[in-house]
């Protein structure tokens, strides 16, 4: 298999004044195209760092990423990034969110009513159409987060970074959201990597899991394959023994191998 | 009691089906007539009040000043006496003797030269401030000394640069408004959420629609507390400024009417300063609600 997104013995090292701390450790990952990758670690394990350092938006201090065989290191709509608290301009309605990115992505490749078209075409694989011309102070929280991937998604991105997309949602939304999710990526074959720190939305979701070890210095413990056949329902797999193991398996890392030191 | 039971089964069965749409509610429109009522009553409430303590504080002033011998004229005399400022504030007798509209508009352009100028390099100012660390470092500390220096302290020094009244004044109004404008952009620009930053990177602005499409609406609500702050001190700074410079502009009106002994003319204009600078200031504060668009909060 051929590797699309590729991070190369990543450190990461804070310093501030004299102090340093070391949050990342040696990350090697390979994500193949297509593929639907969880991160999941304990809080302050460095996973929305790593996120951060695979957008552009911070530089590793040692190692790279590496998208199709070439190296980025400054952020780029080829990886949008769909933000935990949706991060939509107040200032503009739906449709302009969207669109901020759309003209600078396409503004040379399709015509201003392509454009149009095109924002339309990803406010409706999110069901959001409706609510075009509306706010984002208008909206509700899970509204907002659809909003959030159709910006993602309409500039195309070679992979799609979701950071806690659904943290700040109640159960019923998330659930709800978690289902448009699996279905885009059914539909659209993205190439996904999402941060997460709910088991049940990794194993649901996630072709694979990466599991981090706690901070300072996270590595990556364990990656763990989850062969369900797609497309899943979430119900069915309520019982699915493998789902179940699959569960357990990081449940055990994270609750047993790795538990979440609470600092002194 | 059975049916509607499974009903509530099947729906919740299949969480996995398609998105229900979600439908948009509209509040339903109430009769033209009541809204002109509420709205009558709404006016109502607001002006009512102040109306009344307005009639008792003239009749309270009335009472005080009636007296023979009072120093203040009492407000019927003032009446009396500027009855014909206030009715013809347009008559023109060549030199400073001229109608109240004309001293009032000489120092609205004044104030409206200054104030666009102090708008323009405050916003300037404010974003350098605000984006770049060193340029804080380096003009706060200074920002912070000068902009406890009195209006009226600048007037000599720039009579002395400009040796004319004119440029003088709106020099005054310049430096007066532009602090809080720098300081208030500063603010604003330095809180712009990370994230609003973090978006702009990842779209891939220019800082040029950086500049326009995030930091200016992300900092408006902040920027426009400057505006009307400015607005504020300039026209408290051009009356006095005026009284100094001396020609045409409502300053040196009452400073004149002073030395004419003509109390009650003193008082008119006062009232005019007084409704000259909350217009300016509903204008301001207006201007930013437009532009902001009722998103200063979220």
């Amino acid at each position: 298999m051929t590797a699309y997104l590729k991070l190369d013995h990543i450190d990461k090292i804070f310093t501030r004044g004299a102090a340093t701390t070391e949050v990342l450790k040696d990350i090697n990952l390979t994500i193949e195209k297509g593929q639907y990758v969880s991160i999941i670690g304990h809080s302050g394990c460095g996973k929305s760092t790593l996120l951060n350092i695979i957008a552009g938006l911070t530089t590793a201090t040692t190692g790279g990423v590496l998208l199709e065989n070439r190296e980025v290191n400054s952020p780029g709509p080829d990886r949008a990034v769909v933000f935990q608290n949706h991060s939509l301009l107040p200032w503009l309605t739906v449709y302009e969110n969207v669109k901020l990115g759309v003209d600078k992505v396409f503004a040379r490749t399709k015509t201003r009513a392509e454009r149009d078209a095109w924002v339309m075409h990803n406010l409706n694989l999110v069901q959001m159409a409706h609510a075009r011309d509306k706010r984002p102070s208008e909206i509700s929280g899970g509204m907002k987060q659809r909003v959030g991937i159709a910006r993602a998604l309409a500039m195309e991105p070679k992979v799609l970074l979701l950071d806690e997309p659904f943290g700040a949602l109640d159960a019923l939304t998330r659930a709800h959201l978690q289902d448009s999710v699996m279905a885009l990526h059914q539909k659209l074959g993205n190439t996904i990597l999402m941060i997460t720190h709910d088991v049940d939305e990794a194993v649901l979701l996630s072709d694979r899991i990466v599991m981090m070890t706690n901070g300072p210095s996270a590595r990556i413990g364990e990656v763990l394959e989850v062969p369900l056949a797609r497309p899943r329902k979430r119900l069915e797999l309520a019982t699915n023994t493998t789902y179940l193991k699959c569960r357990q398996r990081v449940l055990e890392f994270l609750y047993e191998r790795h538990r979440f030191v609470e600092a002194a | 009691m059975n049916m509607p039971a499974t009903k509530i089964e099947v729906e919740t069965a299949t969480p996995a089906a398609v998105a229900a749409p979600v439908v948009a509610m509209r509040p339903k429109r109430p009769p033209r007539s009541e809204a002109y009522a509420r709205m009558a009553r709404e006016t109502a409430v607001r002006v009512i009040p102040p109306l009344v303590v307005l009639a008792l504080l003239t009749l309270v002033w009335e009472l005080v000043c009636r007296r023979a011998g009072s120093a203040l004229p009492p407000p019927s005399k003032v009446f009396k006496d500027t009855k014909e400022l206030i009715l013809d504030p347009f008559f023109d007798h060549g030199g400073i003797d001229k109608g109240l509209f004309w001293h009032l508009s000489a120092s609205l352009q004044r104030v409206a030269l200054g104030y666009s100028l102090s708008a323009i390099a405050g916003i300037a100012l404010g974003v350098l401030v605000g984006q770049s660390v060193w340029a804080m470092r380096g003009l706060d500390p200074l920002f912070q000394v000068l902009r406890t220096i009195p209006p009226l302290a600048w007037l000599p020094l720039s009579l002395a640069a400009f040796r004319d009244g004119q440029p003088s004044a709106i020099f005054v109004i310049f430096i007066t408004s532009i602090w809080p404008i720098i300081i208030n952009t500063a603010v604003g620009v330095r809180n712009i959420p990370q994230d609003y930053r973090n978006v702009a990177a990842v779209v891939q602005l220019n800082p040029l629609e950086f500049f326009s499409k995030i930091m200016i609406p992300a900092a408006a609500p902040y920027i426009f507390t400057g505006l009307r702050i400015g607005i504020g001190l300039s026209w408290l700074a051009i009356v006095a400024a005026e009284m100094l410079i001396g020609g045409v502009g409502i300053g040196f009106f009452i400073w004149d009417a002073w030395n004419s002994s003509h109390i009650s003319e003193i008082v008119l204009a006062l009232f005019y300063v007084g409704i000259v600078g909350f217009v300016l200031d509903r204008l301001i504060a207006g201007l930013g609600k437009v532009v902001t668009r009722g998103t200063a909060t979220s």
